[in-house]
Order: structure tokens, then C-alpha cells, then sequence
């Protein structure tokens, strides 16, 4: 079973956000780069077929070199093999840009399945994988916390407001990988690992390699733009229920407030 | 008359959720500035009858596609069948709801509508019949603000519990125009549903979220945390160090890797205040926060804090809530 994993590049998590001086773009020269983490959940989940099912994991990101350390980080983890579209021609793409040179690249490979995160934790646009799923045809079943597969078809289990939906699928197919690091516990990569990965193939693959017409991607095809960015607005700061109350007075006072100031109770 | 605003309406299991009402109110505020009306688009089975109550909320017009094919979401039959609706339609700006369901089908219809997508926005405006569109990243540590390049179709999904409800027309039915369509054969399928009738309420939908962190020790102290959610009507969350534990379901996870949730009340018990949770809960209305460090960065966030012990504190303040409730009533 071949797998291919849409990996993205972004900040880590515990990155403070700060607004670039062009206002439309956030400041990255002092940001910690990870693999996205919903993306890291299908890593896991790819190499777990690959233990069940054998087959290869092929890694597939978009951006400039700094990507290579995330898809050495999946290659130390157990994925075979790595491909990075680098292309200035992608810069001021929208997700649309960017999934149709990752579902080109997808149909060079010729997987079984994709597995990518239901979103990124930078802009949390949940848009790649269902793209790349409609412009390669083939059905996608999203937000996964649950994953099964006998070779020939995929089944999840997709959380919705106040239940559980389980849906299947027949290979090819595309899955979504929401849940949490408890839920997936990705592995962390071995010494051994780390030591391999270095070893293994990871190709840089321009826009023109992978048959992708330049002018239908980057900023002059985009169909949305983000205009301007700003801050969220600041808190004032709260106050500390104190007063010399005791514990029992601080109930009533907080009670009090929440129902006759803040209105909420 | 110009094109009209399109909201797509959720419906699931006999009835339309609430937040087809909110895209359906953002879509009337949004006609207005705009010069025109709201049509709607309703998939569903069985669903033609109702469809017409969307009215109560300004839509004007129902599109519906009625069919026991497409009794559940799978995008793969719901996406050509709305994109077909549409290009029928050729409305001006396609709303539709940030669900689970909204989010997955905005993103694929976009792709077949080679449009763009604005996911999870918090605010649409217009400007000399521009339309804007903000939208939390980072989890919400920044707000961007969308456009469309002329002649491209922006489409919007709402983040839920954010948009503004109209008052309902009690009197006001819509048009309902039943639409022919044709279902792809579709390789995907819904196995089973499985929904919780307990009356759970779920974390992003809720009004008042009470929710605990390393601080609660152990999963068996989260009763503390139930006790007072049920007497608040609020649902209980769990920091990203809990759910570690495996003291909570993931899906209880408030954070920047977990839900992002913005309740009127919020109420962090024994959670200090990681960036990456302060991401996942920033936009709430009010927050409280229960710990007994006083450094903790959480009362940074805090319009009310309390420096207690949560095990002292927290069967008082459930206390204080019960005889709040029952005077009430």
C-alpha cells in the first residue's frame, strides 16, 4: 500500500505571532519551525499502514529549503522518500494554487491513498486536502480521529457537532487527519532513524517538472487575497476577586459578578 | 435586481441547525449593504416541506435538492450537486456555515467552483460593494482581513455561535423551488451515525465552557467540573496537558491544536495559560480563571480571577451557582 502525506511546514504552536511591516504577512525570521502537527498525525497513521500493509511512504511539501529539515524529520520517523515543490512561481498562491501543484505531484506518484491534517496551525485554512481530493476526483473522507484499512478500501471515524459518523471509502482516496496528539501519539524519530533519513531520497521538484502550467498558480491566478492582518484586540485586565475575602465570600462575590455585572449567568 | 447573496442551510436530522440560521442572518445584514437579496441553497431528504421556515430568517428563496440519496453529508454527492445549484443561481457571494460538515464541503466546492474560500470568518463587511471578510489565524493570535480579485465569487463559511441572529419573522415563509439534480455515483459512503443523545453540548457551540487543566491532578476530579457545568448548562473542556494525561477525550481539547471555542463564559480551572490554549479560548466573551498560582499567564486573560485552591474553591462557587439558579427560577 503506497501512501503519500501532504506535509506543510509551520511555526510551532508556542510561537508568539507578530505582523510583518508590510501589514499583509506575519514576521518568520525569528519563528521555530515544525511539521504541522495534524500533519505529523498522518506521518504516524502512514507508517502505521506501511508496518500493516508494506508499501512506501512518500512525503510531499511546497516552500522554500527550510521545508527539507520537516521532511527529514517524517524520512527519521519512516517515511521512505521525500519530494519539495520549490518554485518562486508559487509564492502569493491561494490554497487552490497550492493544491493543484501538490495533486499533480500526487498523480506522478500514483499512491493508493493521501493522507494529510484537516488543517494547519498557522492559517488554519482546512481547505488542502479536500481540494486536492476534487481535483484529482477522488473521494476524501475528512477530520479523522480513527483510521482503518484492509488495502482496498479506508474507513474513519469522523467526529460532528454532538456524535460520530463512520465513513468509507474505496481506494484511491484522500483522508483528513483531525484529533490530537493523544490520539495519534506520533512517533518521535530514533537515532537510528534520524541517521538513515539522511541517506534517503528527497527531491526538489519545480512547478515545471510536474506538468503544472506556472500562470494557474502564485498570485496573479489567486481568487481570494489576504488584504491586511492586524491583532486581535487586547484584553483589559481583569481583576483579582481578593478583597480580604475568604474562600466562601470569593464564591459569592464571583457569582454575583458573573450574573449582575458581566451578565453571563 | 442584482445577484443575491447565497447561503448554504445545514440540515441534519429533521431539522436545520442554528448556524443556518446565523449564515442566513450574515447574509441578510450583508444584502442589505449590498443592494439585494438572500436565496438559500438546502440539501437534504425529506427536507422540501421544511425548507420554506428558512423564510423566518429574510431568506427569500430556497433552492432545494431533495432526495433519500442525499440523506447524509458525503461531499462527494453534495459538492457537484451544490455547485450545479450554484451555477444556476450565479448568486453574487456564497455563504455557508464553518461546521465540521461546512468547513469540508466550502473547501472542495471551492475547488470545483475554482472560487476562494474565506474559512471560519467572524465578520463580513462591504465597502462600495466590495466584500471583506475577517478571519481568525494562528488559532486566533491575529485576524485577517479577506478579499476577492473582480470577478472572482467569494465564498465565506461563518464560524459558528459568532453571527448575530436575526429576530425570527414568525409569519415570513420562502419561496421553494425544487431543483432537478443529478447524483454522481459516489465511491465514499456513511457506514453509520452515531449521535450523543446524552445532551452533551458541544464545546464549540456552547455558551458557557467550564474547563480544567493539569491543575485537576486526576481524570476522577473532573466531577467537580460536571457538577458545576451541569448547573451552568455548560460544557466541559480540558486543556491540551489534560487530554495528554489522558484524563479527558481529545475531543474535550481547547487549543491551538484542538477546537477553538468562543463561549459568553469561559471558566479555566487549574489551567495556567499556555499560549497555545490561550490561542484556543482568547475569544471569549468573559473569562474566569481559577488557580492558585497567582503568576499563572491565564489571569492575563482573565476578567475575573481567582487565587485559590480549585479543590476549596470550586464546590463553593458550585454552590453559589445552585442558589443563583434556583432564586432564579
Amino acid at each position: 500500500m503506497n501512501v503519500v502525506v501532504l506535509l506543510k511546514q509551520t511555526p510551532d504552536t508556542e510561537s508568539v505571532i507578530r505582523i510583518a511591516s508590510n501589514g499583509k504577512s506575519v514576521a518568520t525570521d525569528d519563528l521555530k519551525w515544525i511539521i504541522n502537527p495534524y500533519d505529523e498525525f498522518a506521518v504516524e497513521a502512514a507508517l502505521r499502514f506501511k508496518e500493516k500493509h508494506g508499501g512506501d511512504v512518500t512525503i510531499v511539501s511546497w516552500g522554500p529549503q527550510r521545508v527539507v529539515e520537516s521532511i527529514r524529520t517524517a524520512l527519521a520517523m519512516g517515511a521512505d522518500s521525500g519530494v519539495l515543490i520549490e518554485d518562486p512561481a508559487l509564492d502569493g498562491s491561494d490554497n487552490l494554487g497550492v493544491a493543484k501543484a501538490l495533486a499533480a505531484a500526487v498523480k506522478e506518484i500514483k499512491p493508493d491513498i493521501v493522507l494529510c491534517g484537516s488543517r494547519a496551525v498557522d492559517y488554519d485554512e482546512a481547505q488542502r486536502g479536500p481540494m486536492v481530493a476534487e481535483l484529482l476526483g477522488w473521494p476524501h473522507l475528512a477530520f479523522a480521529v480513527a483510521i482503518d484499512s484492509d488495502g482496498s478500501k479506508v474507513t474513519i471515524d469522523r467526529p460532528i457537532e454532538g456524535g460520530k459518523v463512520v465513513l468509507e471509502a474505496n481506494l484511491p482516496a484522500l483522508v483528513t487527519f483531525g484529533g490530537s496528539h493523544a490520539v495519534w501519539n506520533p512517533r518521535y524519530a530514533s537515532l537510528p532513524g534520524i541517521m538513515k533519513a539522511k541517506k534517503k531520497p528527497l527531491a526538489t521538484k519545480k512547478l515545471a517538472d510536474l506538468g503544472v502550467d506556472a500562470s494557474a498558480v502564485g498570485a496573479g491566478a489567486a481568487k481570494i487575497v489576504m488584504s491586511s492582518l492586524e491583532m486581535p484586540p487586547q484584553r483589559a485586565a481583569g481583576k483579582i476577586i481578593d478583597g480580604g475575602l475568604d474562600t466562601s465570600g470569593k464564591a459569592v462575590e464571583l457569582v454575583r459578578s458573573l450574573h449582575e455585572e458581566a451578565k453571563v449567568i | 435586481m442584482a445577484k443575491c447573496v447565497c447561503v448554504i442551510a445545514e440540515y441534519r436530522q429533521g431539522g436545520f441547525r442554528r448556524v443556518s440560521y446565523e449564515v442566513a442572518s450574515a447574509g441578510k445584514r450583508l444584502a442589505d449593504a449590498l443592494g439585494t437579496n438572500v436565496c438559500a441553497i438546502a440539501v437534504g431528504a425529506g427536507i422540501a416541506d421544511k425548507a420554506a421556515e428558512l423564510g423566518r430568517y429574510a431568506v427569500d428563496k430556497v433552492y432545494v435538492a431533495d432526495d433519500p440519496a442525499l440523506a447524509n453529508y458525503v461531499a462527494e454527492t453534495y459538492v457537484p450537486v451544490i455547485a450545479d445549484i450554484v451555477a444556476k443561481v450565479d448568486p453574487a457571494v456564497l455563504i455557508l456555515p464553518a461546521s465540521v460538515d461546512g468547513k469540508d464541503l466550502g473547501a472542495r466546492l471551492a475547488a470545483r467552483l475554482q472560487a476562494g474560500l474565506a474559512q471560519d470568518c467572524i465578520e463580513i463587511t462591504s465597502q462600495n460593494g466590495v466584500v471583506k471578510a475577517k478571519r481568525p489565524i494562528f488559532a486566533g493570535k491575529c485576524l485577517a482581513w479577506c478579499e476577492w480579485p473582480q470577478g472572482a465569487l467569494p465564498v465565506i463559511s461563518c464560524r459558528p455561535n459568532v453571527m448575530d441572529c436575526l429576530a425570527p419573522m414568525e409569519d415570513k415563509k420562502a419561496e421553494v423551488e425544487k431543483v432537478q439534480v443529478s447524483i454522481p455515483q459516489s465511491r465514499s459512503i456513511v457506514k453509520s451515525i452515531d449521535l450523543d443523545t446524552s445532551g452533551k453540548i458541544e464545546l464549540t457551540e456552547a455558551e458557557i465552557i467550564v474547563s480544567g487543566g493539569r491543575g485537576m491532578k486526576g481524570p476522577e476530579n473532573y466531577t467537580l467540573l460536571e457538577d458545576l457545568a451541569k448547573i451552568l448548562g455548560a460544557a466541559v473542556g480540558a486543556s491540551r496537558a489534560a487530554v495528554d494525561a489522558g484524563w479527558r477525550p481529545h475531543s474535550d481539547q481547547v487549543g491551538q491544536t484542538g477546537k477553538v471555542v468562543n463561549p459568553n463564559l469561559y471558566v479555566a480551572v487549574g489551567i495556567s495559560g499556555a499560549i497555545q490554549h490561550l490561542a484556543g479560548m482568547g475569544s471569549s466573551k468573559f473569562i474566569v480563571a481559577v488557580n492558585k498560582d497567582s503568576e499563572a499567564p491565564i489571569f492575563t486573560k482573565a476578567d475575573y480571577g481567582i487565587v485559590e485552591d480549585l479543590f476549596n474553591f470550586v464546590p463553593l462557587l458550585t454552590e453559589e451557582v445552585r442558589k443563583l439558579k434556583s432564586s432564579c427560577s
